[in-house]
């Protein structure tokens, strides 16, 4: 166990050593570890805003729905309003209609009536006056009995 | 290698293969000249070297702890550097994650004691935990191994575990040691530092005491940090070299649990290697 040079040698391949690692060891590895760190954290912090905007987007998302839904219902019972006022008023004018078809079927049934019935009335006077030329056996002067047979025309 | 003794066996295993300047014999590897197996014993030749590498004086080297450490800490910084120059911050390769996981590892210690900025106690601590490590790993290739190799290439002594050698933790020591001492000054300057020394515990009036008992302080940390890593080494490493001494088909039951054993002390010595290091930083920049 002798001291000697091998002492110094030691000494100065340590600072080499120690040299080379400040040199080409340690600073590439460290700044790899914090680079490595940093990559870490922020993947941490994107992934936690990531978590928050997705909730934000469901809120958003339900919120959209639900108003959609609301509208679409809306439209719906508008939509059946709107069919049920149309039904309603074709079925009152079909009614109107009919009606008015009705009454003017009516009068144009009154005036045939009356028509015909002024035609007969026309008629009857001269078939009085040919019945009562029969029964009689002579020919009755239609003029001199005018009034007794418009009479009798109008008591029909 | 071929060891007469248990005690020649131990001493050759513990014998670094030493290069330096001789007072006789000028520059040399440390083994004596003229060594003859045919005559003399090897273990005379381990002690003759032993004494040879003594008479070196601080004029030598342990060629194998160079060696060995500097090719392992190439090797820790090849594969960090690979793994730093494609290091992505996206998905990290098997390499990556690896080296990642001792970094933070490391980088987590020193946050937890070292409160100041500073760019150099992070790959200073990584540098000791890794290259600490590696060379204590070493303890865990079979003790005969690489020496009967390199005795087949010719090589007489190769000590593989550079932590068992003092002059391998005390050199990180004092690189540590002067580390405290720069940033000691740098943080409090030259007056703040002195006066740490010199005028606490007792005051101004009891300077010399203050300074002897400060100095102390300050000294015994280079010297544990170093003698406790080595020490330790030391012993793990001479426990088996005492078990490779027993007969081979009953050495597995002491080898086995002492080098299981010996996981948990190689890593917990690099730990505490560092650990210190930053703790003798940390209070380097603190004011009392």
């Amino acid at each position: 166990m002798n001291l000697n040079m091998t002492l110094v040698g030691q000494l100065i391949s340590f600072a080499i050593f120690v040299w080379f690692c400040m040199k080409f060891v340690w600073p590439p590895v460290m700044a790899a570890l914090n680079e490595r760190q940093e990559k870490i954290a922020q993947g941490l912090a994107d992934a936690d805003k990531a978590a928050k905007e997705l909730d934000v987007a469901q809120a958003k998302i339900e919120e959209q729905v639900r108003d959609a839904k609301e509208e679409a219902s809306r439209i719906l019972e508008q939509a059946r309003k709107q069919a049920a006022q149309t039904v309603e008023d074709a079925q009152a004018k079909a009614r109107a209609e009919g009606e008015k078809l009705i009454e003017q079927a009516k009068a144009d049934i009154d005036q045939e009536v009356n028509a015909a019935r002024e035609a007969l009335r026309g008629q009857v006077s001269t078939l009085a006056v040919a019945g009562a030329s029969k029964i009689l056996g002579k020919a009755v002067d239609a003029d001199a009995h005018a009034e007794l047979i418009d009479q009798l025309a109008k008591e029909l | 290698m071929a060891a007469e003794t248990a005690g020649g066996y131990i001493v050759h295993h513990l014998t670094n293969l030493t290069f330096g300047k001789h007072p006789v014999e000028g520059w040399t590897f440390a083994y004596p000249r003229g060594f003859d197996p045919a005559v003399h014993s090897h273990d005379m030749q381990y002690t003759m070297t032993g004494k040879m590498a003594s008479e070196m004086g601080f004029m030598a080297i342990h060629v194998d702890t160079m060696l060995w450490s500097i090719g392992l800490g190439a090797l820790f910084v090849f594969f960090f550097a690979k793994a730093a120059k494609y290091a992505t911050s996206g998905v990290p390769g098997g390499l990556q994650n690896f080296v990642e996981l001792i970094i933070e590892f490391v980088d987590t210690n020193i946050k937890d004691t070292f409160s100041g900025k500073s760019t150099l106690i992070g790959p200073l601590s990584l540098t000791i935990f890794c290259w600490v490590f590696l060379m204590n790993l070493m303890d865990l290739v079979p003790v005969d191994l690489v020496p009967n190799i390199a005795y087949a290439l010719g090589i007489e002594y190769m000590k593989i575990v550079p932590t068992t050698d003092v002059n391998a933790t005390l050199g990180m020591a004092i690189g540590v040691f002067c580390l405290i001492i720069f940033y000691s000054i740098k943080q409090k300057g030259l007056g703040g530092f002195v006066g740490e020394l010199t005028l606490q515990p007792f005051g101004k009036w009891m300077i010399p005491f203050n300074l002897l008992l400060e100095g102390v302080g300050l000294l015994a940390k280079p010297v544990s940090l170093s003698l406790r890593l080595f020490g330790n080494l030391y012993a793990g490493e001479l426990i088996f070299i005492l078990i490779a001494l027993m007969p081979f088909w009953i050495q597995f039951t002491l080898s086995v649990p002492w080098a299981i054993f010996h996981i948990l002390v190689i890593v917990l010595q690099a730990f505490i290697f560092m650990m210190l290091t930053i703790v003798y930083l940390a209070m380097a920049h603190e004011h009392h």
